[in-house]
């Protein structure tokens, strides 16, 4: 690794560090405790898939003291994908079209293999004989579909960070006329906002913002977080310092009765964000309400080509109907908890699935697919502070 | 998904540049984040989404060492 990268990350790994902030963050909560009662738990949600691989991989959240529970939210865009949209890629891959895909939304179930009508994912279409190819960027598939010469589909899954690898070159006029999108990218903020308004009960005491989305929309996107509904946040790295830190400042908040925006990710985070990256999206793309699987039509959440850009539209090019809101249900398979799992309302564990129907390399629910899908991280790495159930076996002090 | 790998701009080219991600030389999208050669970037799905400041690193963790020494004393 490069020495100055690597001495970043070295800095927000450090344990003797890391020690002094778990040693505070106890102090501040037995201070919440005293003040608010013994039943009182201060509950965190994170709205990353890798922040919740941060907490999980470094066990943090084990480290929590009793009262502070650390809530894992809508933070992978692969989860909340609806099943319709891999249908119409899978069907195209089975009909000739090349089907390009992030590696992360391979294996993600469609729903109408169900019927045994489509193979069950892109993966098994490919396996199937579909025309499916993995790339790691829009630019790999822009290449590729430039060779290849023939029709060609993007999947476009993620969130803001992501659109805008799709957004520069669509605007650029980089993309080659034999390749369109399916735009399926989502938008962060209304998905807080509709959590705030919609699910009472995960009343919630603090937010640990995106930060990577942060890059683009800049910490300004989250300060109607404090100011409209009065929650402590945080836009966090994701080193473990970082979230530790951000928990901490969450915690003081509590304590202080205050609700502040704080940027911990200083060293990529601005105020504004990448204004570039701001303009070039609302270039090409209007804000449309749009379908959240597990969740529902969220106003304002979604991306949709404008009028100029509409010839890079797939489902345009292709005569292929948009989903109609009046019939579209939440597309969670039976048993499968995953909807709970991504509003905060219930855990992996929770699920009757969690490890039994449901792995990582077979995965039934969304939520099981993408490497920073909730209870794909909890699969890999454990999460139900399982740590601290040894140590108090063990009779370790933690 | 939305994971974000450190690396150093190595050459620039329009509106590409060469990055070194770990070892690992990778062409990506340099269209909103004029760069230079030697700069640490934040690359995501092949594009560069933000600098990576070192310097504002090591400032913010002292700071918020400060911040931690207040809330023990």
């Amino acid at each position: 690794m490069d020495s100055g990268v690597k001495r970043v990350t070295a800095f927000f790994r450090d344990a003797s560090l890391a020690h002094e902030i778990k040693k505070a963050i106890d102090k501040i909560s037995d201070k919440i405790r005293e003040k608010k009662g013994e039943d009182y738990v201060i509950k965190i949600m994170n709205f990353c898939g890798t922040h919740e691989w941060t907490i999980t991989n470094y066990g943090l959240r084990s480290i929590m003291p009793p009262n502070v529970e650390l809530l894992a939210g809508p933070g992978c865009p692969v989860c909340i994908t609806p099943a319709y949209y891999v249908d119409v890629a899978i069907r195209l891959a089975m009909d000739g079209v090349k089907v390009y895909s992030y590696g992360d939304v391979y294996k993600l179930p469609g729903s109408l293999y169900r019927q045994g009508k489509l193979p069950r994912s892109l993966a098994e279409a490919r396996a199937q004989g579909g025309n499916v190819e993995v790339v790691y960027s829009f630019l790999d598939s822009i290449r590729s579909a430039r060779s290849y010469g023939r029709d060609s589909v993007f999947l476009s899954v993620g969130f803001e960070t992501t659109m805008t690898a799709t957004a520069a070159p669509a605007v650029q006029g980089r993309v080659p006329p034999n390749l369109k999108i399916i735009n399926v990218n989502r938008l962060t903020p209304p998905i807080m906002r509709y959590i705030f308004d919609n699910v009472p009960e995960v009343r919630l005491n603090g937010v640990l913002a995106p930060g990577h989305v942060s890059t683009i929309t800049g910490a300004k996107a989250w300060s109607f977080v404090a100011e409209d509904y009065g929650i402590p946040v945080v836009v966090a790295g994701f080193e473990p310092i970082d979230v530790m830190l951000a928990i901490l400042e969450i915690l003081r908040q509590n304590l202080a009765g205050e609700a502040k925006l704080v940027n911990e990710y200083r060293r990529a985070v601005t105020w504004e964000g990448n204004t570039g990256a701001q303009k070039i999206i609302a270039e090409c793309c209007e804000v449309v309400d749009s379908a959240w699987r597990g969740i529902g039509f969220v106003p304002e959440s979604g991306l949709k080509f404008r009028e100029k850009y509409a010839a890079l539209d797939a489902l345009n090019a292709y005569g292929i109907e948009d989903i109609d809101p009046d019939k579209w249900s939440y597309d969670i398979p039976a048993g499968c908890r995953c909807a709970e799992v991504t509003l905060g309302k219930a855990k992996p564990t929770d699920c009757p699935m969690y490890l039994k129907g449901c792995t990582p390399s077979n995965p039934y629910g969304p939520c099981m697919v993408s490497l920073e899908g909730t209870c794909s991280v909890w699969a890999r790495y454990g999460g139900a502070g399982i740590a601290r159930k040894i140590a108090e076996e063990l009779g370790i002090d933690i | 998904m939305c994971l974000g790998i450190p690396a150093r701009v190595v050459k620039t080219k329009g509106v590409t540049a060469i990055v070194d991600m770990g070892g690992v030389l990778k062409e990506v999208d340099a269209s909103f984040t004029p760069v230079k050669p030697g700069e640490y970037v934040i690359v995501h799905a092949g594009i560069i989404i933000s600098k990576l400041d070192p310097k504002t690193a090591e400032e913010t963790l002292e700071l918020w060492k400060e911040i931690l020494q207040n809330l023990q004393s």
